[in-house]
């Protein structure tokens, strides 16, 4: 870390590449730095026992000052963590445990060598993998403001400065006006990462030409899509990326005040983006004068006290104001009417991090990225059923099939791919047919679904797709801040129908009352968060429609999912007697002894899949039933186990 | 709670009635619950209605108006969670605890939550309990922890 204490602050742009090149000529690029993820996933994985072993060990070993130690954001590859890369080599080894430490240090840092067993291994490719940038989860991506997560200390604002941040803003500042920032903005036709899709550059062309004085520009950081989290990696990870484009759009539109909205859920977020704030204070690139422009800026952050709806825009702002966030009539947008009815600019997080890239490598570079109508990177949460955790950045344009299969790895246990779900809650399930397709906003709303916030969650075989339905439309019946009657009542309804077909209660004719509820919450619903929740039901049946029939005539989860149509059944000639299933059953549903084929009781039944999850994967004796009656218990007399004597 | 902690809190925020739920995030988090004398000084000092600020207490899911055991459990319901097992995991705790989401036990031992998405999908399905994570579960695995709370 540098250690160099700023005298004063940076009073010109002249005076911050000077203070940049300080900082690159104390920094020698040969000197070992291990850099180590410390995102919430790698954290919950034990990255902050292995940070703590690798200082203590360096110690030990009289290494401390020769090795510089960096605490870096989310990597992405959360599949693998915690994740360690040893530069200048770029060494990538996965999944470190405190006791790989010693080696490490030892081996790798001392005498050069590479430790084999810690390094990447893929099916797709024969040999183990050294560099992290040859890895295929990341070798597919372009990481274009994801990239920088790896090589920064996001509580370090010289880690910034290092990689050329805040030479976008002293551009901004110096060389161009406000019109043409926004125009910049506008020929990059970068459109809103958090789910909308609309042109930046037209949102904050209106808020520069609306009368009122004061305006202002928002972060929306209130990330509510369930199983998605690149805005909080982004957040946690590079915090002055978003502040620095942040005050670009400030200056921009002509606001001296920003809000950054984020969830209290966030913990490390909330703490990363306040020390930026005041780092970037202390360096003179918030407050008053900024590099000697005459532009004032001061950030101000918000914590969500937890309610999906405050991700809506106009929600958010009544939530800004201290009260409770329920969305209004947009007759006038926010761009001209928001927070305190004055002009306000909200963009979502990714969509503030691209503006730098823009402002610093100009609109024709930004524009040559992607599809015809959507232009630059995505960064999508790649979860659910598949191989590779984690959070990939792709340009837009890029086939589902590359994202799932090439970067993705494909799907565990080789299960059978079913469906991707995108677009958080709101969104919808594309099925095996549409991998083809290109992502892309118009692309994704075409096929039935849309691009969102960027949430990709990936279904097998074993998804049940009413459950899918039924999980959404529960999640937004939860949600619904309660204003309007369609959204409110609406789902309540669905959401009753949905439970009633995956406990084998749906009769003839609920699929149609289900479509006649689903017209009506998008009608007449006020805000996005109503007038998209029937998709997860639609999608789900214009695809899947055959799934709802069985689970209706039928009585039959084709999934084996859904717990009232599923019977747990011991294959007798299958079961070796070994009891596990009977000790660890917390209902006593098991019946057997040694040398006896056990029988599960389907009175005592509860159905937890305790046995199903205990049974050895060796004899495999546990299935699952649905839709055909259970068969009857072997008779007594045979089911006596005869071992096979070993002595032939 | 102390009615000089509660102050310190408001006065940290300057009296705002903007702050209301900056206010009420801080009581929450210090105390883990928001007792209703915490609530009429937030009104007294703000000259905030008590019907407003049981409207957000009640609105947003982080604010408890109950007292919360002493090992909180969350379990993660977020989609990919969710498509990995997380209400077989979910199920299993009620029937050990006896308890539902939004509910602590007699004994203040247990208080289930459920949250949506803790950001650690590769581990799912989740179980976090007063803050460390618990990766990949299943039931057998989650009675095995929860076994280790007292």
């Amino acid at each position: 870390m540098n250690k160099a204490k700023i005298m004063s602050q940076l009073k010109t742009p002249a005076e911050l590449e000077e203070f940049r090149k300080g900082i690159l000529l104390k920094r020698d690029p040969n000197k070992p730095c291990i850099t180590l993820c410390s995102g919430s996933a790698c954290h919950a994985t034990g990255s902050g026992e292995v940070a703590v072993s690798i200082e203590e060990e360096l110690e030990k070993q009289g290494l401390s000052a020769e090795v510089d130690i960096r605490r870096t954001g989310c990597h992405g590859f959360c599949e693998r963590g915690p994740i360690i890369v040893i530069y200048p080599e770029e060494i990538c080894y996965l999944q470190i445990t405190p006791e790989d430490v010693p080696e490490i240090v030892s081996q790798t840092i001392k005498e050069k060598k590479v430790i084999d067993r810690l390094l990447c291994t893929d099916p797709s490719v024969s040999e183990k993998i050294i560099h992290e940038s040859e890895i295929p989860f990341y070798k597919h991506q372009e990481r274009l403001v994801f990239g920088s997560n790896g090589s920064i200390d996001p509580k370090s604002i010289d880690d910034y400065l290092a990689i050329g941040g805040y030479s976008a803003l002293s551009k901004s500042l110096s060389e161009m006006s406000a019109e043409q920032v926004i125009e910049e903005v506008k020929k990059s036709n970068l459109r809103g990462r958090g789910g909308g899709g609309f042109p930046a550059g037209s949102k904050w062309e209106g808020s520069r030409n609306a009368p009122e004085e004061i305006k202002y520009v928002i972060v929306n950081a209130d990330e509510g899509d369930p199983g998605a989290y690149m805005d909080r990696a982004l957040l946690e990870g590079n915090p002055h990326a978003i502040l620095e484009g942040l005050t670009i759009g400030a200056y921009a539109i002509g606001a001296h005040e920003g809000y950054i909205y984020v969830r209290q859920e966030y913990p490390l977020a909330v703490e990363n983006v306040n020390i930026a704030i005041m780092k970037a204070e202390e360096y003179g690139l918030l407050g008053k004068n900024i590099l000697d422009s005459g532009f004032d800026f001061k950030v101000i952050v918000h914590q969500g006290a937890g309610a999906f709806v405050c991700g809506e825009s106009t929600a958010l702002m009544t939530a800004l104001e201290g009260r409770v966030g329920e969305p209004r009539p947009k007759y006038v947008r926010s761009n001209i009417k928001g927070l305190w009815e004055r002009p306000s600019v909200l963009n979502n997080v990714e969509t503030w991090a691209n503006v730098p890239l823009i402002i610093n490598k100009g609109a024709e570079w930004f524009a040559q990225i992607g599809t015809e109508g959507s232009k630059g990177t995505k960064i999508f949460s790649l979860v659910g059923k598949i191989n590779n955790t984690g959070l990939v950045e792709v340009p837009m344009g890029m086939t589902l099939h590359d994202i799932i299969y090439k970067i993705g790895g494909g799907i565990p246990g080789g299960k059978k791919f079913k469906a991707v779900q995108t677009g958080g809650p709101s969104g919808g399930c594309l099925p095996e047919e549409h991998l083809g397709l290109q992502v892309g906003f118009d692309e994704l709303t075409k096929a039935g679904s849309m691009m969102g916030s960027g949430g990709m969650i990936i279904l097998d075989e074993d998804t049940c797709m009413v459950d899918v339905a039924r999980y959404f439309i529960a999640f937004l019946t939860d949600e619904s801040c309660g204003k309007c009657v369609p959204c409110r009542e609406g789902l309540r309804q669905m959401l009753k129908i949905l439970t009633n077909i995956t406990e084998g209660k749906g009769k003839e004719g609920d699929i149609e009352l289900l479509e006649v509820l689903s017209e009506t919450a998008m009608e007449a619903s006020l805000c996005a968060l109503g007038k998209s929740a029937p998709n997860p039901f639609l999608s789900t049946l214009r695809y899947f429609r055959d799934e709802y029939e069985a689970h209706i005539k039928e009585k039959r989860c084709p999934a084996l999912y859904c717990k009232e149509l599923v019977a747990y059944y011991i294959d007798p000639g299958k079961c070796k007697a070994c009891g596990i299933c009977a000790k660890k059953c917390p209902a006593e549903a098991i019946d057997g002894a040694k040398k006896m084929i056990h029988i599960i009781d389907q009175e005592k039944c509860t159905k937890c899949g305790t046995c199903f999850e205990v049974c050895p994967t060796k004899f495999g004796a546990l299935t699952k039933i649905s839709g055909e009656p259970v068969p009857p218990p072997v008779p007594e007399e045979e089911r006596i186990i005869i071992r096979k004597s070993k002595k032939k | 709670m102390e009615i000089d902690k509660i102050d310190r809190i408001i006065d940290k925020h300057q009296s705002e009635s903007s702050s209301l739920i900056q206010i009420l995030l801080d009581i929450q988090s210090e105390n883990h619950w928001l007792p209703k004398e915490a609530l009429e000084r937030v009104g007294e000092k703000l000259q905030v209605p008590s019907s407003r600020i049981q409207h957000i207490a009640t609105f947003y899911k982080a604010f408890s108006l109950v007292p919360k055991g002493r090992h909180e459990v969350h379990i993660c319901v977020g989609t990919a969670c969710h498509v990995r097992g997380a209400t077989q995991v979910l199920d299993i705790v009620q029937d050990l605890t006896g308890i539902k989401p939004g509910e602590t036990d007699l004994d203040l031992k247990f208080s289930l939550e459920t949250v949506n998405c803790l950001g650690c999908c590769a581990l799912g399905p989740v179980m976090e309990i007063d803050g460390k994570t618990h990766g990949k579960m299943a039931p057998a695995k989650t009675a095995e922890v929860l076994k280790n709370y007292e």
